[in-house]
């Protein structure tokens, strides 16, 4: 069980992403957060494993209380929190097996890791998850050879395989066309629930939260403004999320575009 | 109320072009003080076209025999060029690791890196090798010494602008599965300065062969003391023999260089 209790996020430039946002993940549940651009969803979903230093407010992961962990202690608790980006943020000149075998370098000594020396049992998952992600057979070809859909499906694979407590998914779709969206959200909340994996995703289209996920957090401006079942997201808490309360002036507008999220050297990597 | 029409213009107004003037003057001066400086002995530039006419005469044709002898001497030019870039480029991983914004500890590592990258740099691969035939004596480990030495800032620098320019998405994804600094840098970072690395280290080494050609000058081994030897003695068919062997590994060195630089992707 995730839990978030206040926390609160001030970029070095004086911009305050997140104002004080409480949530809490339990079970299997797959939860997505919407919002505007700039309403500090990436900053939340990186906040939880730390790649983003939160500056306030506390995150508790089952007994462990993320928040406060050495150095040391948060690269333990990264083991168990799986992390799929928008970008994909795979190694490029690296093939697709070392892509999805390095979701287990947290385990491994660095000899090993530097030797290529994954555990038997690690290789055997890696192929049963490649063949559920439907990448059969491209083991061997370097990341930068496949399409964007067959990338975020090593991004898939690669957080699977470190049987994390939690997915954090960090818009993932918004790289892709919308046929490859729509399939790569299908396969991702499909892969979560038959592992039993609680997963907290941010996205920007509302039909592929609405379809896929049990719950919906609305963020605008650093606040949860809505909290869910898709069901109850009415025009009302559409407005409410995306236009501050201020009812839909013209038809057809939209919100669009990507934010992107700073994540913060820690000195040294 | 009728209007002037304006036929005059000028770009710049008269004070303006005093200044250039002044200015061109002021640099003129400054070339023919320079000139008179060096005490040039024209008696010399006069006789030129017709020293080097002789020049050529005495070194044509080539001395045949005399390139078997000088194949030992070119491999261990061709060495000195190997073991130096890759002691170079052994001593410049680290450094680059401190001279990068991005992977540095702290400032003061930062500033330790770019003082070695500068200092290194900053000093001639002659004047190295006459440091380390002090230290070691005459011979090739000299010469090693120095081409190694003189190339720490070029590759190390060359390498740390690489590791400045990476995604740092792919290393995030590497912190994100709890991956240690040293799995960082081996799978965050390694992978993506790879071809920087290759081109820059075979790069160098096409430097090197040339750098390690002009160290037997001063004893540090290598074809540049049978060179020495050869204009000491005016046996100018050997020295022709040699220059053109240099050629020869010099255009050898630039092809594989640009193979190898081609090949990495």
């Amino acid at each position: 069980m995730l839990t978030i209790t206040d926390l609160r996020k001030v970029y070095p430039t004086g911009d305050e992403a997140l104002k004080g946002v409480s949530m809490r993940v339990s079970g299997d549940e797959v939860v997505s957060v919407i919002g505007p651009s700039g309403a500090g969803k990436s900053t939340l979903i990186s906040c939880i494993n730390r790649l983003t230093e939160p500056t306030d407010g506390s995150i508790v992961l089952d007994d462990t209380k993320i928040t406060s962990l050495s150095k040391r202690d948060l690269r333990r608790s990264r083991r168990e929190m799986g992390m799929i980006f928008q970008e994909f943020n795979l190694i490029e000149r690296l093939t697709v097996m070392e892509n999805v075998l390095s979701g287990r370098l947290g385990y491994m000594s660095n000899w090993k890791a530097f030797r290529r020396k994954f555990d038997a049992e690690d290789i055997s998952k890696a192929y049963e998850i490649l063949d559920r992600v439907g990448l059969e057979d491209v083991e061997d070809k370097r990341v930068d050879e496949l399409s964007g859909g067959q990338r975020q499906r090593v991004g898939i694979a690669r957080a699977v395989l470190q049987r994390p407590k939690i997915l954090l998914v960090d818009e993932p779709t918004s790289s892709l066309d919308p046929e490859t969206s729509a399939a790569v959200m299908e396969l991702l909340t499909e892969i979560a629930r038959e592992e039993e994996i609680p997963v907290v995703i941010n996205i920007h289209e509302v039909d592929l939260a609405l379809e896929h996920t049990d719950r919906v957090v609305g963020l605008t401006d650093g606040r949860i403004v809505f909290d869910g079942p898709p069901g109850e997201l009415d025009d009302g808490a559409r407005d409410t999320i995306y236009r501050g309360g201020e009812p839909r002036a013209k038809a057809g507008e939209r919100t669009t575009s990507t934010e992107s999220v700073e994540i913060e050297p820690e000195g040294s990597f | 109320m009728a209007v002037e029409p304006r036929t005059s213009w000028t770009k710049y107004d008269r004070k303006t072009k005093i200044l250039r003037m002044l200015g061109v003057l002021v640099a003129a001066v400054v070339a023919v003080l320079a000139w008179r400086a060096l005490h040039v002995r024209y008696t010399f530039v006069a006789n030129a076209a017709r020293n080097l006419r002789d020049l050529l005469g005495r070194m044509y044709p080539p001395n045949p025999s005399y390139a078997v002898e000088i194949v030992p001497p070119l491999v261990e030019t061709m060495n000195i060029a190997i073991l130096g870039t890759g002691l170079a480029i052994f001593l410049s991983l680290p450094i680059a690791y401190l001279g990068a914004e991005n992977t540095t500890p702290n400032a003061i590592t930062y500033a330790i890196g770019k003082f070695l990258i500068v200092g290194t740099r900053s000093v001639n691969v002659i004047i190295w090798a006459l440091f380390f035939i002090i230290i070691f004596g005459t011979g090739a480990l000299a010469g090693v010494l120095a081409v190694a030495f003189r190339s720490i800032g070029f590759v190390s620098k060359l390498l740390a602008e690489g590791i400045e320019e990476i995604d740092p998405g792919q290393v995030a994804a590497i912190r994100a599965v709890g991956g240690s600094p040293f799995d960082v840098v081996v799978y965050g970072i390694v992978p993506q300065v790879k071809p920087t690395f290759v081109s820059v280290a075979t790069y160098r080494w096409d430097i090197n062969v040339r750098e390690a050609t002009i160290i037997g000058f001063v004893g540090a081994g290598g074809i540049g003391a049978s060179l020495d030897a050869s204009i000491d003695f005016f046996q100018w068919s050997n020295v022709l023999t040699i220059l053109i062997a240099m050629l020869g590994v010099v255009l050898v060195s630039e092809g594989v260089s640009a193979y190898l630089r081609g090949k990495t992707r």
